[in-house]
């Protein structure tokens, strides 16, 4: 894992300090409640319906056991005992008090640390694959250049200020594992014929109120200009992106309104100006960002382990666990493991303080200190010894990290919501809720299989509805809370947004609209497909007849 | 009295900041050739606003719109080193450039206003004030210039800043020192991090 040098950490402590500062101005009164939002806000500072909500950064969701302990000290001490991991491979607490920020952000540092760039109009944090550097599949470990891009963005003198904010995703896998086409900017990293490597560069993408998947601006990009060339994407977007109206202010409108080929060409010619200058990156500079990735001192295991293999037959729970939770890794002898923060009864991506100690403490054991937080809400020890998954797997299931529900329709991915969100339309926890205790048979949920289900309170997608395979968005219609339910998105390589199924439902049907697409996939299915397979070759027809009946003819306006 | 730093120091501001009235004719923003959208909020003069527009005699410091009308009236004053010129973050320095054939340097002073602190438009056309044009005299932030970005001022290529009446100059001053060393490089001559680090010989 990368480890902070002198020069990061006086960065980061120089913060604190910097952000003390303007807290205690604002305090004073020094500082305008509107002049201190921007400045707090790239602090991960937001006030939200109860109290301020801070969200810390877990770069590309890389978390050592050091840094969960504190983050579980933290929620003790100055929170209500828990804290949320959220889709942005963050880590949110949603009730520290103004007054301790300062604190939180000093006791974050000691621990390297930062809340830098979380939120607000600025490039935030970048995010990745949870299986970086352990995934059979890979071409290029992303860690290394999404360090490298982490300093570059961290306080770019530029682009504090953009028209709004700006979300980059790296992925080095052939199949896509960090929805690349649905970001600001996603970076598909390969190797060309020599095995140089090279970036495809995707911009434009992004959910909220206009879902749209990106385009190609570059297709090899040798990873030496990454830095210059983004700056010259952002020189672009932060001249001529739209300044007017928030909701027209992403770099997809900009990219849509005049087209990618002009947008290309505008980039191009902004980055001659840089282009091999002196912040083209080094093969040191990478040479010594990789070298903080290398793999654990692992030792050398056999293929097989008889003692799992037994355990497998004899443990058809532990079975069960395995086929959902557990996935292949590079190395022979290992596995990557997912533990689901999703058990029926608690939020989506909610840890509580107990928890996290407990996970630190199963890392610490089972998978060199490390641990991933992924955009699906999850966490990911990723280097387990196929003999020691047993022992695991007991552990996590004492705290209630081993539901065995990894990628299946109880998986659900959902925003904060109406319960603590000042924007929402609607409620989208107890929604999940509800979801989940309509699915409890685990035998259906199983024959039931992939399926991923995602909620968002409102418009602004934070819980990516665009790319469920069924997603549920909070509408309000005069002042009551409704969902709108879509099928057929989808993230990885077939990327695809989600169609509305019809008009919208009250919070108590919800359950039972789900329940009847889930039977119709179930009766319309061919052996092997999935539901998102069933509905790409279906359609929406007979999903739409299963939910609304074949007669019903609503006229109802659909909100949008 | 707002109040103007000069690198690191308070100095006495000999340049008349000349401004148009507000208006609200909208202009049509491009980017590059493309007429993109109208922005609201970024009045542009009307030429009669123009041809009216009254200064001093001494060093000024003027509109774009009003140097692009009057570039011939204003020739001698420009080749005594009198006239500034401001570009609102909307403008196009490029227009600029094109209207001193290309050569910035024959103006000892440009200007580019901030109308709002959150709009950060203005680093972008100092970096390419600096790198593209080449620009090496007095770059003044106008407008909403502010404590808690003049670090980043700095950084873009900024080396004059008109405070904002309510800014304290000794807080502002301090502030161009809030980090030490940057992670990346801008205008500032700061090479990034890693050329450092290799160059102290750091290993992990
Ligand atoms: C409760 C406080 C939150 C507020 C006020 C909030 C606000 C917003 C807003 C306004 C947007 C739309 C931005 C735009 O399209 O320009 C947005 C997008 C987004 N939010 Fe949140 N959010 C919150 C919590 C979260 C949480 C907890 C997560 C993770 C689970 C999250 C993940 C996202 C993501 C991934 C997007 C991106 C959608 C896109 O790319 O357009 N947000 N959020
Ligand atoms: S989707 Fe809407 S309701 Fe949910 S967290 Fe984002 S802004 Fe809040």
């Amino acid at each position: 894992m990368y480890r902070y040098d002198e020069y990061d950490h006086t960065l980061v402590l120089e913060r604190v300090a910097q952000y003390r500062d303007q807290l205690q101005r604002n305090l004073a009164g020094e500082l305008s409640d509107d002049e201190f939002r921007p400045l707090r806000l790239q602090n991960g500072l937001y006030i939200q319906r109860h109290a301020p909500m801070l969200r810390v950064a877990i770069p590309y969701g890389m978390l050592s056991s050091t840094q969960l302990r504190k983050l579980s000290d933290i929620g003790r001490r100055y929170d209500r005992g828990y804290g949320h991991f959220s889709t942005r491979q963050n880590m949110q607490f949603n009730w520290p008090r103004l007054e301790d920020t300062g604190d939180i952000l000093a006791e974050l540092a000691t621990v390297e640390m930062h809340a830098i760039q979380t939120s607000g109009n600025c490039i935030r944090n970048i995010t990745t694959d949870p299986f970086a550097g352990v995934a059979p599949d890979e071409i290029v470990d992303p860690r290394p250049y999404c360090e490298m891009l982490r300093q570059w963005s961290t306080f770019h003198p530029e682009f504090a200020f953009l028209p709004r904010k700006f979300k980059i995703a790296v992925s080095g896998t052939l199949e896509d594992r960090a929805v690349t086409y649905a970001h600001d900017v996603g970076l598909q990293l390969y190797r060309d014929e020599k095995g140089e490597v090279l970036a495809r560069v995707i911009v434009g993408g992004g959910m909220g109120r206009t879902p749209i998947l990106g385009s190609v601006i570059h297709d090899a990009l040798p990873w030496q200009h990454l830095p210059t060339y983004l700056d010259a994407v952002l020189r672009v977007y932060n001249r001529y992106g739209r300044r007017d109206n928030a909701y027209k202010a992403r770099i997809k409108i900009l990219v849509k309104a005049i087209g990618a080929e002009t947008f290309a060409r505008q980039v191009d010619d902004e980055w001659q100006l840089e282009r091999d200058g002196i912040a083209t990156v080094t093969q040191a500079e990478l040479d010594r960002a990789s070298a903080a990735f290398t793999d654990p001192d692992a030792p050398l295991r056999p293929a097989s382990d008889e003692g799992f293999d037994a355990k497998l037959a004899s443990d058809p729970a532990f079975a069960r666990w395995v086929s959902r939770c557990v996935r292949g890794h590079k190395r022979p002898g290992y596995r990557a493991v997912t533990l689901s923060l999703k058990p029926t009864g608690v939020a989506p991506g909610d840890i509580s303080c107990k928890q996290m100690d407990a996970l630190a403490d199963l890392a610490d054991r089972y998978s060199f200190c490390e641990l991933r937080v992924s955009h699906e809400q999850n966490v990911v020890l990723a280097d387990v010894a196929l003999a020691d998954l047993y022992e695991l797997w007991l552990g996590a299931r004492a705290h209630g990290l081993a539901t065995p529900n990894i990628g299946l329709l109880t998986d659900i991915i959902c925003c904060p919501g109406g319960d603590f969100c000042s924007l929402a339309n609607a409620k989208s926890i107890p929604i999940a809720q509800a979801i989940q205790e309509a699915f409890e048979n685990l035998d259906y949920l199983y024959d039931v299989g992939d399926l991923e289900l995602n909620i968002s309170g409102c418009m602004n997608s934070c819980g990516h509805h665009h790319v469920g395979h069924i997603g549920i968005l909070g509408v309000d219609k005069t002042g009551s809370e409704w969902y709108q339910v879509s099928i057929g998105g989808s993230q990885g390589n077939l990327t695809s947004l989600g169609d509305v199924i019809g008009p919208s439902f009250a919070a108590e049907e919800v359950p039972a609209v789900i329940t009847k697409l889930v039977e119709t996939y179930v009766e319309q299915r061919t052996p092997e497909e999935r539901f998102i397979d069933t509905v790409r070759r279906l359609g929406m027809a007979p999903f739409k007849a299963g939910v609304y009946g074949e007669s019903t003819k609503k006229t109802e306006v659909i909100h949008g | 009295m707002a109040e103007l730093i000069r690198g690191t120091e308070v100095v006495v501001d000999d340049w008349t900041w000349v401004r148009l009235p507000e208006t609200n004719e909208p202009v049509r923003k491009s980017a590059g050739k493309v007429v993109l959208f109208k922005l609201t909020g970024e009045p542009a003069a009307s030429e009669d606003v123009i041809a009216a527009c009254d200064f001093p005699a001494g060093k000024v410091l003027l509109p774009l719109s009003v140097w692009l009308r009057r570039r011939d009236e204003l020739a001698t004053r420009a080749d005594k080193g009198e006239i500034g010129v401001w570009l609102d973050s909307h403008e196009e320095p490029a227009v600029l450039a094109e209207s001193l054939g290309g050569n910035l340097n024959r103006l000892p002073l440009i200007g580019v206003n901030f109308p709002k602190f959150i709009d950060g438009r203005g680093y972008s056309i100092a970096f390419i004030l600096r790198t593209r044009y080449g620009y090496r005299n007095e770059l003044r932030a106008l407008g909403d210039v502010l404590r808690d970005q003049m670090f980043f001022f700095h950084r873009c290529g900024f080396d004059a800043y008109l405070l904002r009446a309510d800014q304290k100059a000794d807080r502002c001053i301090g502030a161009l020192k809030d980090f030490t060393t940057p992670y990346q490089t801008s205008t500032d001559g700061q090479p990034p991090i890693f050329r450092r680090r290799s160059a102290a010989g750091d290993r992990p």
